[in-house]
């Protein structure tokens, strides 16, 4: 046997560094937390690394997981070795498929990162839900436990499914295992020959699919046998126990590591038993261990394969001394008799014990719900009572049915291992730096190394928690940590936002980020902080990593500073020994990106130790103030009961009770978590601004805003309120303007001030708009901003909404999102709200904009004074078009019916008024409130009648007031995954408005490759650069002459944007509209996100246009907004990393495809301006004269 | 055959013509053109590591943006192996230009820190570069650094270049030294072995439109001669071991003739062949064997420094700067009255 490598590595790379080498075919598709795999795999192909038998396996990107899982069928069914890799909603896209792989008996791998199905509410994180949904499938199901397992039962997968032929679904637990990073032993090739077979391999390729010895698969089957044929296969479900058994036994003797289908950890003459599976089995084996300490019979049994479930060999596993038994699923069946393994279990020991012992059910863990010890001890306990709940839950407070168990929070384990607690900022390179510190340890020591990452569900200003441990022994330890010996704080914001100490065990070590010195720190400390450094006798030390990082160039990115003080103070390793390998992993990481990155680092790491020291606590802490929330007076009760606990990090005590039954939380509630991330923020010079608007339609987060008043509303206003005069012919004359930045709000991107186009006569360099620090000038502005709140909202028919500053005067109606700094997918949404927020209804497909729109803790989608705004929901990735025009078939019908009512009553009625409430409905502003006035009058009408339709009536008299339907999504939906149903609704002719923000990758799960990605860019999926054109959505979808379709890119043309976003909600048949939006997947300076759209047009790289149809005899639909290119598009194309970094890699391919892209631009521009001189008008009805498929032409 | 053979930096050179820094000395195939025409030797484009740096951060920066920002995406973009960055692709041409011209390449250098200056001329000098041009320029806006201070720094990275490396090492500088004679020759004590006369810079515009400031370097013209044809005919019987090139303003056989006489050793031009393309060389050339046969000079090396200062007919003319004399050399000028 060779000698063993150790890697650090999480469940993902554990799992596809095996998956790779075994594979011919990996069939991909992003979805979190199983993409890493998918990238990895790619990652692998593109660098030229083989599998088992010297070839490249062909990793092979679908458009959506059933596209992968379809090609996956075709694959192993023509005799190749195919797998692929998924999650959650990606494994339900699967199941059909699965069925007929499992049916035909052919070998395929499917490695699943464990996640929530989205029901109530999406959840990215780990649970049961999906592998459960497909214990129908027939396919084999492993359950790893750990990253090693991971690792080890990957070969188990590959090697089972070759020689039982039945398809084999290799599952860990998202997140805790798959984005936990373990010390784990690397099987070698030598492993993975040992235990496939070419025999194997060889039956399964003789089965192949080939017109050489032909076969017809896949046939229909009539009911004279269809049902023989399903019992034809028994036999094979019946080896795979055996199979799987003899693979583990070979496994083992190679490795050391032994696996049964179930293995018990504990007493061996337990009496009480918990069963489980996945990686809640580190924290109950730590559990059992130390409740046998003191004396208690306890065990676990640890099931992995649960299909075919191996009912023998539990029974044969657990102690017969068992009385009892709670067994935990990680999931939730809602109706069945129990959940999966609980009946799993109680049918197994009914067929295979003599005396069958008690057997309860407890769920846990759902969406990544920590699961402790201190939970596992609980339900000991239970099975201690007289009469242990049948069914329970633990880790949650159930106060609604009282199902939850009691835990002892005071329940610990004790360990040898040396626990840290990271606290950073995403953008500081923190998590970077603890992965790195993980690999050192445990790959150049003998300690064994853990390492779990938090991670906040904003994108700009989150926070990160990292969690590591080191020790002398195995770290089964599944969970947070919460004894820490030393807590590091990147960041001295985070001490008032976080509980940072309140994991730090008494005595700990706290390094702390802080530009105070040792003897100046204490006084800025908070008082809640002070008071635990000195309960827990904690010590302290400071460094200043900002000033150090800055001094040697290294701007915001403190982690090789603060790296070498967390090894000097943990003493996990020599510090000499420690500076060496950091260095080291600097170089390794960082050379091939330039040596000047790896010499600062370099600088950097040298500097650090001399600049840290520590802080002499003072013995008596000072009086803790009683922290008061800053919440507004207004606030609804919610968002004190449970959006403030949820920004305190105390969600996880939230009752039951808190949560509402459907998972529908109030809109706008984004305004009251004041995050103050910004270090600069823009002030205003009123003496500049020309009123334009720009810098409120580019604003990201809707934190910079323009309101027009009279000069009577300044009454009151606090000191430094500023406004000028506002010159508008349709506004009384003296009205003022004042653009206002929300201080708390504002992440400092910096869009607003690169936009604003005034500038001082005096000084060139002083803009309108200007950043200043944020310390300095917050305080002073919130009250301006809160002044500024309180002024009455412009009345919407006195401005007009078809100009850029006009309809910049409008609320925002999407406020304060989870979005990136400098996203330029918001500022669309944003100016849409404006437009048409009080009547929207939003499909919004999954994505960056479902996320940052509707991630709890809190809902940036809001509502004006008259609490009418955006109503939005997410269904899925794939239906989101479906859904839309749903929602529009349900508005359609009620305004039918609504109709309906309205003319039974009509004679009864002003005709007036019936006139206005049964007219065809536009969008426009003063349409909408002619008709809202009307619906008053109607229900004034209608109070006081009794009889049933005028009581529907003023029930339902919203009906009459159609919302505008919105269909919103990302370029993975429009283009991919959800392109069958967006063209399908397109086709429909209906009233829906698609808009689709498209970053041209999937930008939510990390920039992978989609077919709205550009020729010539690099991507995850495309690492060699896309070879293929981007998709032309817009061209296909005015193939079908009804649709409105418009290209827009807000940074680049403002008027354009606005005018296509009036013109699609205005066309009363479909509309697309496809927005340009500026990524940090795209490699920009952030800042310039909306100026750099500019050479996007200016090239022809994104050429503006609108098609709109008419039934006009002798219309040009087409309307091309840009001119034609005059700048070549290798100039923009060099100012963005996706493709400049191709250069860097293979030039001789970039300097291809960047001739290719110019020929893609040349060709398509050529096409435009032909087309903008087509004539086409719709089909016209002869019988109606109306237009065919849409009732009307927009005006 | 009139004999046009010269020497600089020790070198051998075919043509006193010599190609300096431009985008005709970036590509192998203008090389080529190049040295078809008939240049003595190519200086290549200068290396610049600040370029180098920013185009390194540039990338780390944007591919660092999206890492650790959320759960769903441990980074944003896919990391590869950059192995045709700036200094790689320099390293390369260089690389070529040494394998394929058949004349000496000599690598230009401007480094932003003093690690920087002998790591890349080692690289360039490993690369296959016949000769280190140091391109030194320094815009000395600190008020409180001094002139000495200033020229000490040039001083002390002429020593550590000359020290790291085994090829010669000239100095391209700028003119604005208070007493340049002075300070020439401490940089030739200082282990310099050529002078390249002068560096021109990027001088700072203003769009009148944007009001932004927009660097800009226009072309030179002959005029652009005078000032270091003053210098090369001072310095030359100062420093009768080192080499001295003569760059900017050279456009035409007369000018060359010019740089030769007042003692350049080679005769560097850029903007002619940027307006004329590379065969512009061969006409250069033609007009200077022209030049040495219609004089009768056997040699570039019978030519080269014969109106220099210690052998001009007005030594003096080098050294005044009076306007009266300039002006009344006008065809009719008149001086002030």
């Amino acid at each position: 046997m060779s000698e063993r490598v150790w890697a650090c590595v999480d469940g993902n790379e554990a799992a596809a560094r095996v998956a790779h080498r075994l594979s011919d075919v990996c069939a991909i598709y992003p979805i979190t937390p199983a993409s890493n795999m998918g990238e990895l795999a790619d990652a692998y192909s593109a660098a030229g690394r083989t599998n088992l038998w010297g070839v490249v396996p062909a990793v092979v990107e679908f458009q959506s997981e059933a596209g992968a899982a379809g090609a996956l069928h075709g694959a192993v069914t023509t005799g190749a070795l195919g797998t692929t890799f998924t999650a959650s909603q990606g494994l339900l896209l699967m199941l059909p498929v699965m069925y007929k792989i499992a049916g035909e008996l052919t070998p395929a791998v499917i490695h699943v990162a464990a996640r929530a199905l989205a029901t109530h509410a999406l959840s990215i994180f780990g649970d049961h839900s999906d592998v459960m949904s497909a214990r129908g499938t027939g396919w084999v199901m492993l359950s790893a436990a750990s990253v090693q397992e991971a690792h080890d039962f990957a070969l188990i997968s590959h090697a089972a499914t070759l020689r039982s032929r039945v398809p084999v679904m290799h599952f860990f637990d998202g997140f805790r295992t798959s984005h936990e990073v373990d010390k784990i032993s690397l099987l070698d090739d030598d492993d993975l020959r040992a235990l496939i077979r070419e025999s194997d391999i060889a039956a399964h390729r003789a089965r192949r699919l080939s017109p050489e010895h032909p076969q017809i698969r896949g046939t229909a089957q009539n009911p004279d046998v269809f049902f023989q044929g399903r019992e034809a296969a028994n036999t094979y479900y019946d080896e795979v126990g055996g199979i799987v058994a003899r693979l583990f036994a070979d496994l083992g003797e190679r490795t050391g590591r032994n696996y049964g289908l179930v293995d018990y950890y504990g007493d061996p003459e337990a009496e009480r038993v918990i069963v489980l599976m996945g990686s809640g089995t580190g924290a109950a084996r730590e559990a059992v261990e130390v409740l046998r300490a003191t004396g208690e019979r306890v065990g676990v049994a640890v099931v992995r394969l649960y299909r075919p479930f191996p009912s023998a060999a539990l029974a044969a596993a657990l102690p017969a001394t068992v009385k009892r038994i709670a067994v935990l699923d990680r999931c939730k069946e809602p109706g069945a008799p129990a959940d999966p393994l609980h009946l799993d279990v109680l049918k197994a020991l009914s067929d295979h014990c003599a005396e069958v012992p008690v057997i309860v059910g407890g769920r846990y863990g759902l969406g990544s719900k920590e699961f402790t010890p201190a939970m596992v001890a609980a339900v000991f306990t239970e099975l201690q009572a007289d009469k242990p709940r049948r069914h329970f839950t633990i880790g949650i407070v159930d106060d609604v049915t009282g199902h939850s168990l009691t835990v002892d929070q005071e329940f610990a384990v004790p360990t040898n291992a040396v626990q840290a607690l990271f606290y950073g900022l995403g953008s500081d390179g923190t998590v970077g730096a603890n992965k790195t510190t993980i690999k050192l340890i445990g790959e150049h020591t003998d300690l064994w190394a853990q390492g779990y990452f938090v991670y906040d569900s904003r994108k700009s200003g989150a926070v990160t928690v990292s969690h590591l441990r080191f020790g002398p022994d195995p770290i089964d330890s599944t969970y947070l940590i919460t004894q820490a010996d030393f807590v590091a704080c990147h960041q001295f914001g985070l001490l008032e936002r976080l509980p940072v100490l309140e994991s730090a065990r008494p005595g700990a070590t706290l390094l702390l980020n802080s530009p105070y010195g040792a003897d100046e720190v204490w006084e800025q400390l908070p008082a809640n902080v002070q008071a635990q450094i000195v309960a827990k006798g904690v010590s302290v030390w400071v460094i200043d990593a900002n000033r150090v990082a800055k001094e040697v160039g290294l701007g915001s990115r403190i982690n090789t500073v603060m790296q070498p003080c967390f090894f000097a103070l943990s003493g996990v390793l020599p510090v000499a020994e420690a500076i060496d390998l950091i260095k080291e992993s600097v170089t390794a990481t960082y050379a091939k990106r330039g040596a000047s990155i790896v010499s600062r680092n370099h600088a950097a790491i040298d500097l650090a130790l001399a600049a840290m020291s520590q802080v002499v606590v003072p013995e008596m802490a000072p009086q803790v103030p009683v922290s008061v929330e800053a919440l507004p007076a207004h606030a609804p009760a919610f968002v004190r009961d449970v959006v403030v606990p949820l920004l305190r990090e105390a969600g996880d005590l939230l009752p039951v009770s808190a949560m509402p039954v459907d998972g529908s939380f109030p809109s706008g509630t984004a305004q009251y978590e004041k995050r103050a991330i910004a270090t600069e923020i823009p002030v205003w010079d009123p003496d500049l601004c020309i009123d334009c608007g720009k810098c409120v339609l580019a604003c990201p987060h809707s934190a910079i805003r323009m309101k027009v008043f009279g000069p009577e509303q300044l009454a009151g206003a606090p000191e430094g309120f500023l406004s000028k005069p506002y010159a508008s012919r349709d506004l009384p004359a003296g009205t003022l303007l004042s653009v206002q930045v929300a201080p708390d709000d504002c992440t400092g991107c910096g869009i607003c001030v690169d936009v604003c186009p005034a500038r001082s006569k005096e000084q060139v360099r002083h803009k309108s708009l200007d950043l200043a620090p944020a310390i300095g000038v917050r305080p002073a502005e919130r009250p301006r901003y809160d002044f500024f709140l309180a002024i009455p909202e412009v009345d919407r028919l006195a401005v007009r909404h078809d100009t850029v500053k006009g309809s910049q005067l409008l609320q925002p109606l999407f406020e304060f999102s989870g979005a990136c700094s400098g996203c330029g997918e918001t500022p669309y949404l944003s100016l849409l709200t404006r437009l048409f927020g009080d009547r929207m209804l939003v499909a919004n497909a999954t994505g960056c904009s479902s996320i940052y729109g509707a991630n709890l803790p809190t809902t940036p989608w809001s509502k004006n004074a008259a609490g009418r705004g955006p109503a939005w929901s997410n269904s899925l990735f794939e239906d989101n078009a479906e859904f839309g025009l749903g929602m529009r078939l349900a508005v359609e019908h009620r305004w039918t019916v609504a109709q309906q009512r309205l003319a039974t009553l009509a004679s009864t009625l002003d005709p007036e008024l019936v006139a206005v409430l049964s007219a065809e409905p536009a969008t426009d502003e003063a349409d909408v409130a002619r008709r809202r006035v009307a619906v008053e009058s109607l229900k004034m009408a209608l109070a006081g009648r009794d009889d049933p339709i005028s009581t529907s009536l003023i029930a339902d008299s919203d009906d009459l007031t159609p919302p505008s339907v919105w269909i919103v999504g990302g370029d993975g939906w429009a283009y991919d995954i959800g392109f069958g149903g967006l063209d399908h609704v397109l086709a429909s002719g209906r009233n829906v408005n698609v808009l689709v923000l498209d970053t041209e990758v999937y930008s939510n799960t990390g920039g992978q490759a989609s077919k709205a990605t550009p020729r010539g860019a690099a991507a995850k999926f495309a690492t060699s650069g896309k070879g293929t054109a981007k998709k032309d959505l817009g061209l296909l979808a005015q193939a079908y002459g009804d649709v409105y379709v418009a290209q827009i890119a807000i940074g680049a043309n403002e008027m354009q944007t606005v005018r296509a976003l009036q013109e699609a909600a205005a066309w009363p048949g479909p509309s697309l509209v496809i927005a340009y939006s500026t990524c940090i997947a795209h490699g920009i300076e952030m800042s310039t996100s909306m100026s750099h759209q500019r050479s996007a047009v200016a090239s022809g790289y994104w050429p503006l246009y609108r098609v709109h149809p008419s039934p006009e005899p002798g219309t040009h639909p087409v309307s091309l907004d840009s001119k034609a290119p005059s700048i070549p598009v290798r100039e923009f194309m060099a100012a963005e990393t996706r493709f400049s970094m191709l250069a860097a890699s293979d030039p001789e391919r970039a300097e291809h495809l960047g001739q290719l892209a110019q020929a893609d631009v040349n060709e398509r521009w050529h096409y435009l301006t032909q087309l903008a001189g087509v004539e086409r008008s719709m089909a016209v009805d002869p019988e109606t004269s109306e237009a065919l498929t849409t009732p009307e032409a927009a005006s | 055959m009139t004999q046009l053979t010269t020497h600089y930096l020790g070198l051998e050179l075919k043509s006193p013509i010599v190609a300096s820094p431009s985008p005709l000395t970036s590509e192998l195939s203008t090389l080529l053109r190049l040295v078809e025409a008939g240049v003595g030797a190519v200086v290549l484009p200068s290396l610049f590591e600040e370029d180098v740096e920013s185009e390194s951060w540039s990338l780390h920066d944007r591919l660092e943006a999206g890492t650790g920002l959320t759960p769903e995406a441990s980074n944003f973009l896919p990391d590869l192996d950059y192995g045709h960055l700036l200094a790689d692709r320099h390293l390369r041409l260089v690389e070529r230009a040494s394998q394929r011209l058949g004349v000496p390449v000599i690598a230009s250098l401007n480094g932003n820190s003093a690690g920087g200056w002998v790591h890349y001329a080692q690289q360039l000098v490993a690369a296959g570069a016949d000769a280190i041009e140091l391109n030194m320029y320094d815009v000395a806006i600190d008020p409180k650094q001094t002139a000495a201070e200033v020229e000490g720094g040039y001083l002390a990275l002429v020593r550590e270049v000359r020290a790291a490396v085994d090829v010669p090492v000239a100095l391209k500088v700028g003119p604005h030294f208070t007493s340049f004679a002075n300070f020439a020759l401490e940089l030739v004590a200082a282990g310099a072995d050529g002078l390249v006369l002068f560096n021109r810079f990027y001088q700072p515009d203003l769009d009148i439109e944007t009001r932004d400031v927009t660097p800009r370097l226009t072309l030179s013209t002959s005029v652009d001669l005078r000032l270091p044809l003053r210098w090369i005919a001072l310095l030359h019987p100062l420093l009768p071991k080192t080499s001295l090139a003569l760059t900017s303003g050279v456009h035409s056989g007369a000018d060359v003739v010019k740089a030769l006489l007042a003692g350049a050793d080679v005769v560097m031009t850029t903007s002619a062949l940027l307006r004329e393309g590379p065969e512009y060389v061969s006409a250069l050339t033609e007009s200077l064997i022209a030049y040495l046969t219609e004089h009768e000079y056997e040699s570039v090396a019978q030519l080269r420094g014969s109106a220099a200062h210690d052998a001009a007919t007005d030594p003096r003319a080098y050294e005044r700067a009076q306007y009266i004399k300039v002006l009344s050399s006008w065809p009719g000028g008149h001086g002030p009255h």
